[in-house]
Order: C-alpha cells, then sequence, then structure tokens
C-alpha cells in the first residue's frame, strides 16, 4: 500500500472541533464547549457515559448535523488534499467531500434486501463511482474483512459479526481518510469484539485513516486508541485527554501486560472524575 | 409431501363432509330447487349455464384487474408524491381519507350519473375501494426506513430521487405487498358493488349483475353457481397477490422466508 505511511510522521491536524455547542429541539443541551484536534492518521478514542453526548459529536464531525454554535474543520474542507494523486486505484468521484468520512453505526445498518456486495457497493454508487474500478474496490474491502466468500449473500445470512465485517468494509470501500465508528462492537459478544479489534487495528495499521471511536468501554478505548478524549456527563465536553503508550504491540499480550492494567486503572479513574464533574 | 396433505386434508374432508350433508338434506326434505338447491344441482348449473357465466366472469376479472392497475399507479404514485412532499401529504391525505371512509354504495350511483363511459365508472368505484390500503401502506413504508440508513446517504451526498430509489422504495416493498393483497380482494368487492349499481347499464354483464339476473328469475341455482365463481375468483385473486409478494420478497424478508431449524 503506497499510502501506508501517509501521515504517520507529518500529523498535521485532520479534524478540529473549536467551542461546539449542541442543544436540540427540545431544549436538551448534549454539548457544551467541546474542543477536539484529532492529528491525520491518529485512532482516538471518545469516551463516555451513555447520554453523554459521544454519539452526537461524532455526526457532528460527519456532518449529518450542526453544531448550534462552534466550529467543526473537516479535512474535506479542503478540496487540494482531497484530490491529491497518491490514492491509489482512483476512482472519480463526483464530490469531493463525498467519500472522504467513513461512518460505522452502532448497529450493521445494512439493506437487508441487498447482498452483501451490493451493500459493500452502496457508497460508491452513491458518489457516482461505477465500472470494474468500483468492483475491484468493493471486491478488495470484501476481502480485508474476510468477506470475499460472501458477496452473493444477503445480510440475513450472516452472524452478528459478521454483518459488523460488512458495516466496516462498506465504510471503507471509498477510501476515506477519516473513520467514525460509533459504539459499532458495543452489542457483539466478547470474543467476537476481541476479533474484530484486532482486525480494525491491522486495517488502521495497514491504511492509516485518523479514526475516532465511540465507546464506553475503558478496556476497548485502552486496547485500540493512541489517545483518549474522556468526556463529561451532559451536557458532554472533552473532560481529560490520555495518551496511551503507542509503541505497545496490540496483541492478546498487552492486554495481559502490567501496562494494559495501568492505563484501564488511569482511564477509569479519569471517567469516573469526569462523570462525577457537574456543571 | 407429507406436510402439505397434512395442511391440506383437514379442510378438504371438511368441505367434503359439509357438501354430502347439505346434499342430503335436501333430498331427504325434497327442497325445492328455487328454495335451496343442492350441491350436485349448483355443479350441474355450473356447467350448463358456463357459457352465460363465463364472459361474465372475464367481465368482473377484467374490471377488478382494471381497477387494481389504476390503484396501484395511483396509490403507488401518491405515496411516492406525500413520501418527497410531505405539504403534498398534508394537503391531500385528508380528501384520500374521506373518499375511503364514504360507504361507496352511497357514491356509486352518482358516479355512474355524471361519468358516461360505463366501464370507467364501474372501474372507478373499484379503484376508490381499492386504493387505500395501497396509498397508506405504500406512505407507511416510504416513511419507515432506518434513520442510519438515511443518515448513510446523506453522508454520500445522495439526493432525493436517488434515496427513494435505492432505499425507500425497497424498503417499502413489503407495506407494498401488504397493501396489494388487500386491495386485490377490495377491488373484487368494489367491482361487484359496482355491477349491482350499473345493472343492466354495464357495457358488459359481470357476474354480480348475473347473479341479481338470476334472482330476478328466480334461478336459485345459478345464483349459487354465480356466487361460487366469484368466491373462487376471490381465492384466485388472493393467491396470485401472495405468490408475487412472496417472489418480490423471498430472498430477503422475514415474512417471505421459513423458520430456521
Amino acid at each position: 500500500m503506497s499510502d501506508s505511511d501517509r501521515g504517520g510522521g507529518g500529523r498535521g491536524s485532520a479534524l478540529r472541533l473549536e467551542g461546539i455547542a449542541k442543544t436540540f429541539s427540545d431544549g436538551t443541551v448534549a454539548l457544551e464547549g467541546l474542543d477536539l484536534d484529532v492529528r491525520t492518521g491518529e485512532f482516538l478514542s471518545i469516551l463516555g457515559p451513555s447520554g453523554c453526548g459521544k454519539s452526537t459529536a461524532l455526526r457532528l464531525i460527519a456532518g449529518l448535523a450542526e453544531p448550534t454554535s462552534g466550529t467543526v474543520h473537516r479535512p474535506a474542507a479542503n478540496p487540494a488534499a482531497a484530490s491529491e494523486p497518491d490514492r491509489p486505484g482512483d476512482v472519480r468521484a463526483g464530490d469531493v467531500r463525498a467519500g472522504d468520512v467513513g461512518f460505522v453505526f452502532q448497529d450493521p445498518t445494512l439493506m437487508p434486501w441487498a447482498t452483501v456486495f451490493d451493500n459493500v457497493r452502496l457508497p460508491l454508487r452513491l458518489i457516482g463511482a461505477n465500472g470494474p474500478a468500483a468492483r475491484h474496490r468493493v471486491e478488495e474491502a470484501l476481502a480485508m474483512v474476510g468477506l470475499a466468500d460472501f458477496a452473493r449473500a444477503h445480510p440475513r445470512r450472516l452472524s452478528g459479526g459478521m454483518r459488523m465485517r460488512v458495516s466496516i468494509a462498506r465504510a471503507l470501500v471509498t477510501r476515506p481518510r477519516l473513520l467514525l465508528m460509533d459504539e459499532p462492537f458495543a452489542a457483539l459478544d466478547e470474543i467476537t469484539r476481541f476479533r474484530l479489534n484486532d482486525d480494525l487495528l491491522a486495517l488502521w495499521r495497514e491504511r492509516r485513516f485518523t479514526t475516532v471511536f465511540v465507546t464506553h468501554s475503558v478496556y476497548e478505548s485502552v486496547y485500540l486508541s493512541e489517545r483518549i478524549a474522556v468526556m463529561t456527563a451532559r451536557p458532554g465536553r472533552i473532560a481529560r485527554q490520555i495518551v496511551i503508550d503507542p509503541d505497545a504491540p496490540r496483541d492478546a499480550e498487552f492486554r495481559l501486560s502490567h501496562g494494559f492494567a495501568e492505563h484501564c486503572r488511569g482511564v477509569s479513574r479519569a471517567l469516573q472524575a469526569a462523570m462525577e464533574e457537574r456543571r | 409431501m407429507t406436510r402439505t396433505v397434512r395442511r391440506i386434508a383437514p379442510p378438504a374432508v371438511l368441505a367434503l363432509v359439509l357438501l354430502v350433508f347439505w346434499e342430503a338434506m335436501v333430498r331427504l326434505n325434497g327442497t325445492p330447487e328455487y328454495i335451496l338447491p343442492g350441491p350436485l344441482s349448483i355443479g350441474r348449473t355450473l356447467w350448463s349455464d358456463w357459457p352465460v357465466l363465463w364472459p361474465s366472469l372475464l367481465v368482473t376479472l377484467q374490471i377488478t384487474f382494471l381497477a387494481l392497475l389504476v390503484a396501484v399507479l395511483g396509490g403507488g404514485g401518491l405515496a411516492v408524491l406525500f413520501a418527497l412532499s410531505p405539504t403534498v401529504e398534508r394537503a391531500l391525505f385528508p380528501f384520500a381519507v374521506v373518499l375511503q371512509v364514504t360507504p361507496v354504495v352511497a357514491v356509486a350511483p352518482l358516479i355512474l350519473i355524471y361519468v358516461e363511459n360505463t366501464l370507467v365508472a364501474v372501474v372507478l368505484v373499484a379503484w376508490i375501494v381499492a386504493f387505500f390500503p395501497v396509498l397508506s401502506n405504500s406512505v407507511l413504508g416510504l416513511n419507515s426506513v432506518d434513520h442510519n440508513l438515511r443518515d448513510l446517504f446523506a453522508l454520500y451526498g445522495a439526493g432525493r430521487w436517488r434515496t427513494l430509489r435505492l432505499l425507500r422504495i425497497p424498503a417499502a416493498m413489503p407495506f407494498f405487498m401488504a397493501g396489494l393483497r388487500i386491495a386485490g380482494g377490495l377491488a373484487l368487492i368494489g367491482a361487484v358493488v359496482a355491477e349491482y349499481v350499473a345493472g343492466t347499464a354495464g357495457s358488459g354483464t359481470g357476474l354480480a349483475w348475473r347473479i341479481l339476473e338470476a334472482g330476478y328469475r328466480l334461478q336459485i341455482p345459478r345464483m349459487f353457481a354465480a356466487l361460487l365463481l366469484l368466491a373462487l375468483t376471490g381465492i384466485f385473486v388472493f393467491l396470485l397477490f401472495s405468490a408475487i409478494s412472496h417472489l418480490v420478497l423471498r430472498r430477503w424478508h422475514e415474512s417471505a422466508l421459513p423458520p430456521e431449524r
């Protein structure tokens, strides 16, 4: 992969949230004073209790909702970067912005009437990429998540873990620079979750897409991320940011290591403190 | 194989027992045909009056399917329009409800007066009865799309038409199909009502008119024969649309899939 180390050294800002506030029409203040800077190629987890506005923050980043105040600087706001020539197997996109952000929801969110192949192809269709290049991309994405043999199957035939893999393949098929994940593995059993954690990390190491991963699991956030942003209870903002030993190999050993336990303790304490912070 | 037999045998046996009982009662009591004909007599009439009944059946079928076709196009089209524009929906939906709740028997004479072409009038009456389930089910289906999937379409910049074509219409298919199955039965009822009201003014003479006519002439076995044909038509329409629904949904929708072992 020619772009495997893209952003690995440079680490420019991929995404910046400044003074974000979000108030819903029913008066609920979901976010207030949220600042966050995500560097290119970084794996960042947003950790917080249920209902703290994590998902709302992610939707704002994706552009699916507008903040009440504050600004979201997205990578796609820079069209020059989006059309840089080093993206291999270039598929002409009608819109510069479309396809630059991948989103994985808490549920697999697949179209039950379409095959696995067609589900993964959807983003390419929507941004106007068709033909053999697009087909190749879909096959590549399916191979990436280990589902090449299930292209013709309908989602119903797949297990929960496999459906989530399809969902990840769909998010990655456009080769986004930014991958947003909203508690994607929360509904899966632990064994499947561990495996998907490892697979996700492998993909991230290979592709180096900037990842913002929302979770309520301390262990998951420590295992996956380079950095964890801990959110307060609603109205949510970032209470603390914790850097996790970036050089530690993420494998079964790491899960059992003393360092992992230390990190988990620290993050748990930070989360506890953040939840008690009331304004 | 045995499962099919086990499913079909009980109702078949019951029907046979009832028919034998019916025939026996009529014979033992010597009931005259103009009061209650036995099943055998009805069967004979069906055979002997076939040249009269068959063309009538075709007329009724024609009205039913024309009404259904317009109901599908009109109901489905209107539903899509509603889905694209909530304003249009707010403006038109109350009228659709009014059309639905007004007893069609009461409206039919007026329609027959004002619409010159009887076939058009009759189809119109049948359509009024049949279109509402298609419309309301389709609207429900088009609006019951997973919100995350909608977000996904928005994320990739899909416009209204694309979202409609690739997401909302496929998602609405199970609802539409359920509406269609109901509409099939209702279209037949509408056709019968329209024929009753239209009477001899009808261009062709459908089965419903044959029933009225036979009633005036005290040809009771023919009434039963025509009634039997109507019932069979209703079953045929229902099975036809169940089959279509199954074909469309079989690969993905729960309703069309066998339960897992």
